[in-house]
């Protein structure tokens, strides 16, 4: 009785485990360890540590990944400066109906590919486009103006395309925020200012920083809207990456930049766990 | 006396409908006054007006002299406590209790002082570098007063903070309340649906119901002469006989109640042949009584059932050739042991124990 008790939870175990398995071992962790040993290898000399040395030696490399850095943390910083009223009105001002009603205004242009929303953005901004028509039809200005291809159209567009990841778990967080809380700040004597500094934002840690990792990963690994917003001079470290591997076919420093990339991200990630004092399996939760 | 809180004529509509309808009260300085009544009566409302999270419709209110109209929550001379506390989990308990005291811009070692004795008054010391999440019912209830008290306002508002309690708790916490109120000399407002609560700590009492008060008096006096059918329901428990009042040639009032019985009440102010509700506490009433009293009411009654609860054991019974069912109270002093439930037996009230009012047709309880 025990035994086949026993062997009926094993059978579901499998049928369960083993898709997972199968997907994370042929799909992520083989290509990753052939990358690995493709980033320690030259095709004249063998094993080498070359590929991780070029991104030191090149000031080209090492300062686009700077900058790919700063200007990702500086996006996640304006998506959290505006999801933080976003949710709050969304969770604690609007009516029960109304907070319906705005999750799908938040979620209806996600439904459509990140590539047509840029290509949206392109439309209304480029010298031909409808603000310029508009602008200059109103007579603001005599000719049209070339707002696209500059880094402040492409945070713009970072922003815009990451603000979601954002919104979504600082609301889920902020729901669980006891209304009576703020009450209680309010009555014992605090300004706004201060309860979003005591109350509201300590309470919504977990959630700001799931967030921000959220949105500092995708946007320090976003390929298009850089690419296509930022133009010629608006380099960013995955296009460094996409450079090596399809423009000089050089396959090894392209993995070696990916994995550079990918233990940088981390370890910026990490500092910022630990200035803010947040556990990752709390974060995760 | 000073009057620590004053409310004039205040008047709360929400839509078509009013929570709050022209309540005037005055509360003295370190009065325990109490607001009792069911579940949407408005009491909150009125609550929430005091403490300046609602404006009123009309009306004013005064704390100290000083006109509240406008005053923003945060720079009234009331603080709150609220119905599950709503303690900052985020801090620890001196940061809760500090919480208040820097936000009027005190600072450093002076603040810590003041959190350390105000713990040590409110019986928590020691508790000062606890989590909340570490507290226990009755200690997180002391917080939460210690954090309003701190800061010294004119008024502490209380929003049913026992409500979560489990009983025995609350029967201790009740206690602790009155005495932590009478030590610190503070006005206290405390709202309440639960009558024990609001008679064993208040001073005064306001009976609530649907948005105006029904009578406000001492807990004794509310108990012993409700001014109202719906008071005689709601504070303690009481029988009622619905029936017409008349006044026989010797001068002497009695009450015809719908089932043709006959009982004697004492004058009342009511008119010859108006339809009245007739109400006697469970205790008035006597098991047994010694026959050819004067003003005196006996009935036969069949025992149905004897509630025991130690000292609050009473006896269900009905008229004899009625479905009508009263609650009599059972001393616990074994004179009465032998009273076994389908017994017939005889009890008795003298008239001045019952009270008489007009037939109103309230019911504080759906039940009743």
């Amino acid at each position: 009785m025990m035994n086949s008790k026993h062997s009926k939870i094993r059978w579901g175990f499998w049928i369960f485990f083993i898709p997972v398995f199968l997907w994370l071992f042929l799909l992520i962790i083989l290509p990753h360890i052939e990358l690995l040993r493709m980033s320690f290898f030259e095709r004249k000399t063998g094993f080498t540590i070359a590929n991780y040395a070029a991104f030191f030696t090149e000031p080209i490399y090492w300062l686009t990944f700077v900058r790919t850095a700063t200007y990702s943390i500086i996006v996640t910083f304006i998506v959290l400066v505006i999801a933080l009223p976003v949710s709050f009105y969304v969770t604690k001002v609007s009516g029960f109906k109304v907070q319906g009603f705005l999750m799908v205004l938040l979620l209806l242009p996600f439904w459509v590919s990140e590539l047509i929303r840029v290509y949206g953005w392109m439309i209304l901004l480029r010298e031909s486009g409808v603000i310029n028509k508009i602008l200059v039809g109103m007579g603001f200005w005599n000719q049209p103006v070339e707002m696209l291809y500059n880094d402040a159209v492409m945070i713009m567009g970072l922003v815009y395309t990451s603000i979601l990841f954002m919104v979504i778990p600082i609301i889920g967080v902020m729901e669980s925020l006891d209304d009576s809380l703020i009450e209680a700040a309010y009555d014992l004597g605090a300004k706004k200012m201060v309860i979003w500094q005591k109350i509201i934002i300590p309470h919504c840690m977990p959630g700001i920083m799931s967030g921000s990792i959220v949105v500092f990963m995708l946007v320090l690994g976003s390929y298009l809207t850089p690419n296509l917003m930022g133009g010629k001079n608006s380099l960013w470290f995955t296009q460094q990456i996409y450079n090596q591997f399809i423009t000089y076919f050089n396959w090894n420093q392209g993995a070696a930049f990916g994995f550079l990339l990918l233990l940088m991200s981390s370890g910026i990630i990490w500092v910022a766990l630990r200035l803010t004092g947040q556990q990752l399996s709390e974060v995760v939760k | 006396m000073q009057i620590d809180l004053s409310v004039k004529e205040l008047t709360r509509k929400f839509g078509e409908f009013t929570a709050v309808d022209r309540v005037s009260f005055n509360v003295e300085s370190g009065k325990f006054f109490s607001i009792l009544g069911p579940s949407g009566c408005g009491k909150t409302t009125l609550l929430r007006m005091i403490a300046g999270f609602y404006e009123p419709t009309s009306g004013a209110i005064e704390i100290r002299g000083q006109d509240m109209a406008g005053v923003e929550p945060n720079r009234r001379p009331v603080n709150l406590v609220f119905q599950h506390l709503a303690l900052f989990p985020m801090m620890d308990v001196k940061e809760n209790i500090a919480f208040g005291l820097k936000r009027r811009g005190e600072k450093g070692p002076a603040v810590y002082k003041k959190v350390n004795d105000l713990l040590e008054r409110v019986g928590l010391p020691e508790q000062a570098n606890k989590k909340i999440s570490q507290l226990s019912g009755g200690q997180k209830q002391r917080v939460a007063i210690a954090r309003c008290l701190i800061l010294e306002p004119a008024v502490l508002l209380l929003d049913e903070p026992l409500g979560a309690l489990d009983l025995k708790l609350r029967e201790h916490m009740k206690v602790e309340l009155k005495k932590l109120q009478v030590q610190v000399g503070t006005t206290f407002v405390y709202i309440t649906h639960d009558q024990s609560e609001a008679m064993v700590m208040s001073d005064y009492v306001a009976v609530m119901n649907s948005g105006h008060f029904e009578q406000l008096d001492t807990p004794q006096t509310l108990y012993n002469n409700p001014q109202s059918s719906f008071v005689a329901q709601f504070v303690g428990d009481n029988n009622q006989f619905i029936g017409i009042l008349h006044r026989d040639e010797n001068g002497s009032h009695y009450v015809i109640t719908d089932d043709k019985r006959k009982y004697l009440v004492r004058e009342s102010g009511l008119s010859d042949g108006e339809r009245v509700e007739m109400y006697i506490r469970p205790e008035a009433v006597i098991i047994k009584p010694d026959a050819g009293k004067a003003n005196f009411n006996t009935v036969k009654v069949l025992v149905k059932a004897i509630l025991f609860d130690g000292a609050n054991s009473r006896l269900l019974v009905v008229l004899d050739g009625s479905d009508k069912e009263l609650i009599v109270s059972l001393p616990q002093n074994r004179q009465f042991d032998y009273i076994k439930s389908g017994d017939s037996i005889e009890i008795g009230w003298d008239i001045k124990s019952a009270v008489c009012f007009r037939e109103s047709g309230v019911k504080a309880y759906d039940e009743l």
